[in-house]
């Protein structure tokens, strides 16, 4: 798949802070960065380049939790994920929260159910799961057992 | 300090699919803050699809929502073909339009019904719901189902029913018939003066608000942002067809009924192309599997984009399958647009982003903070608002 403007764009906008910029298909493109440069890549996508805030999504992968951050560029027909990987077993990030409030409750869910802390992050409390449930339990981890929880 | 009270919404919400629990502070008949408990009904649904095969998947999502349940399934099936890369035949692509299109008029006109309930409009409640009758029994003619279609499946659609011309020519006659209650409802609302008085100016949204909140759908779209992923980011057919976004920059409770009203006729025009152009041909591109890679699908639902991200390793299983449906980003927005509004219009601008409406169970209790106990009900709050509507009514007679 060529490269469209926009990746070309990024690339030149996020700079060395961009690992890597891949378009594997028209509307998608990935940009990987370091876990540290977050708020600095986010403030420079949304607000400089003005897309639109979609969501957050936590992955567990061998060895931490891959956290992406879709950014929607309505104009240009395309979907920027931003691709970052923190380690566990303490898997930590800075909340973009105060930059987007729409990610306050987003960043509540992966807090929940992946056990990421995000520093900053003006309320981090439960969103998704009970009160009771145990401390250090997350249920969106590949090796969660269902009978941890009880 | 000012006597401040807590209204407890919830925990089984009145306007809302899934339960959630808001609770208002005012003083006297002024919301002053507000706070929201959810997930009462977490389904996990993400952790269940991480076992279903990608065939199955849609089966799941669709039950993501009861109204939305081709926008779902849509979304996710669009995440997996971008990952496979390969085209869908073009017969495929119109039958979604249609289904999606049908399902926006039926969700768009429960919507008006209701908003008319909480405003005491009950006869635009029975005459919405009695118009929006046919246009499940169309989706039933095309699908084999009113609701929960089946219909879409990776590479194309499961089924198209037979749909000849016979068939065709009943979606388009009833799309005709569909047109003039709509017009009826839609010029009741444009020209009631009571409604203007209950809706224009309340629960305004700003742009810039809902830029922070990341809003979608007609919620975004009443505030001045133009995006419609039906346009920015055209899937199915919508690029062959000859329709427009509405778009208002008001951002208050009228707009947003105004953007739904007009985005039915919308539906309607497409629709009726959509019938007149559909091609013959296969309806399923026949994906044999589906390779490593990532990718993420939008859809424009009724109530906003439903974003999906799904994540192959090249098993029969996707490794990771994120959903967000419209009301995630739309709801955090009432924490813009209802304080400083009295209680009497919070429930109907909380209808106004059109949260999903099959709540079974209704309860709600203003709690005295000072002797904790209860002194109004739901039923009363919804009393509330509707004693507003007539004394309005009352004074525009006078």
């Amino acid at each position: 798949m060529s490269e469209t403007e926009l990746a070309q764009e990024l690339r030149s906008n996020v700079g060395e802070m961009a690992l890597d910029v891949e378009q594997p298909s028209r509307n998608n493109i990935f940009v990987t960065i370091r876990p540290e440069d977050i708020t600095k890549v986010v403030r420079i996508v949304w607000d400089g380049m003005q897309s639109r805030f979609a969501i957050v999504t936590g992955i567990d992968v061998p060895g931490g939790i891959e956290i992406l951050y879709h950014f929607v560029f309505d104009e240009k027909d395309t979907v920027v994920t931003l691709k970052t990987r923190v380690a566990k077993p303490f898997p930590e990030i800075e909340s973009i929260t105060p930059i987007i409030p729409g990610a306050e409750w987003i960043e509540r869910e992966v807090h929940d159910l992946l056990g990421v802390n995000f520093r900053n992050h003006p309320r981090l409390e439960r969103l998704i799961l009970h009160d009771n449930w145990p401390e250090g339990v997350y249920p969106l981890r590949k090796d969660f057992k269902p009978e941890d929880a009880k | 300090m000012a006597h401040r009270t807590l209204i407890p919404v919830g925990p089984y919400h009145p306007l809302q699919e899934e339960a959630e629990f808001f609770q208002l502070h005012v003083e006297g008949e002024t919301v002053v803050d507000m706070d929201v408990r959810l997930s009462y009904n977490h389904r996990g649904i993400e952790k269940l699809c991480e076992s279903k095969t990608f065939d199955q998947i849609p089966f799941v999502v669709e039950r993501v929502c009861g109204i939305c349940s081709a926008s779902h399934p849509l979304a996710y099936v669009q995440a997996v073909e971008a990952i496979v890369g390969e085209p869908v035949p073009e017969r495929a692509l119109y039958l979604r339009t249609i289904v999606n299109e049908l399902e926006r008029v039926h969700s768009h006109m429960l919507w008006l019904g209701l908003a008319g309930h909480f405003i005491g409009y009950n006869t635009v409640f029975m005459w919405a719901w009695r118009y929006r009758e046919p246009v499940l029994d169309l989706l039933e003619l095309v699908t084999g189902s009113r609701i929960n279609y089946a219909n879409v499946k990776v590479g194309g659609v499961r089924a198209d029913s037979d749909l000849d011309a016979e068939k065709l020519a009943v979606i388009d006659k009833t799309m005709d018939e569909v047109k003039p209650p709509m017009e009826m409802l839609t010029n009741a609302v444009l020209d009631d003066p009571v409604i203007h008085a209950r809706t224009k100016g309340v629960g305004v949204l700003t742009k810039e608000d809902a830029r922070k909140y990341g809003c979608a759908g007609p919620t975004s779209r009443g505030s001045g942002i133009p995006y419609d992923i039906r346009k920015n980011d055209a899937y199915a057919a919508y690029d062959r067809l000859d329709w427009d976004a509405i778009c208002l920059t008001e951002g208050d409770v009228f707009a947003k009924a105004v953007v739904r009203c007009l985005e039915t006729f919308e539906c309607i025009k497409m629709i009726k192309q959509a019938v007149k152009d559909i091609p013959d041909g296969p309806i399923d591109a026949g994906y044999k599997e589906i390779p490593e890679g990532e990718a993420c699908g939008h859809v424009e639902a009724p109530r906003g984009e439903t974003f999906h991200y799904v994540r192959s390793d090249g098993s029969n299983y996707p490794y990771r399958h994120k959903i967000r449906a419209p009301s995630y980003v739309n709801v955090p927005s009432f924490k813009a647009t209802c304080i400083g509004q009295p209680i009497s219009d919070v429930c109907l601008t909380l209808a106004a982003v059109d949260p999903c409406y099959s709540c079974t169970e209704r309860m709600a209790a203003v709690i005295d903070m000072r002797s904790g106990k209860k002194t109004l009900n739901f039923h009363d709050l919804i009393h509330l608002s509707q004693e507003k509507t007539r004394k309005l009514m009352r004074n525009f007679k006078g």
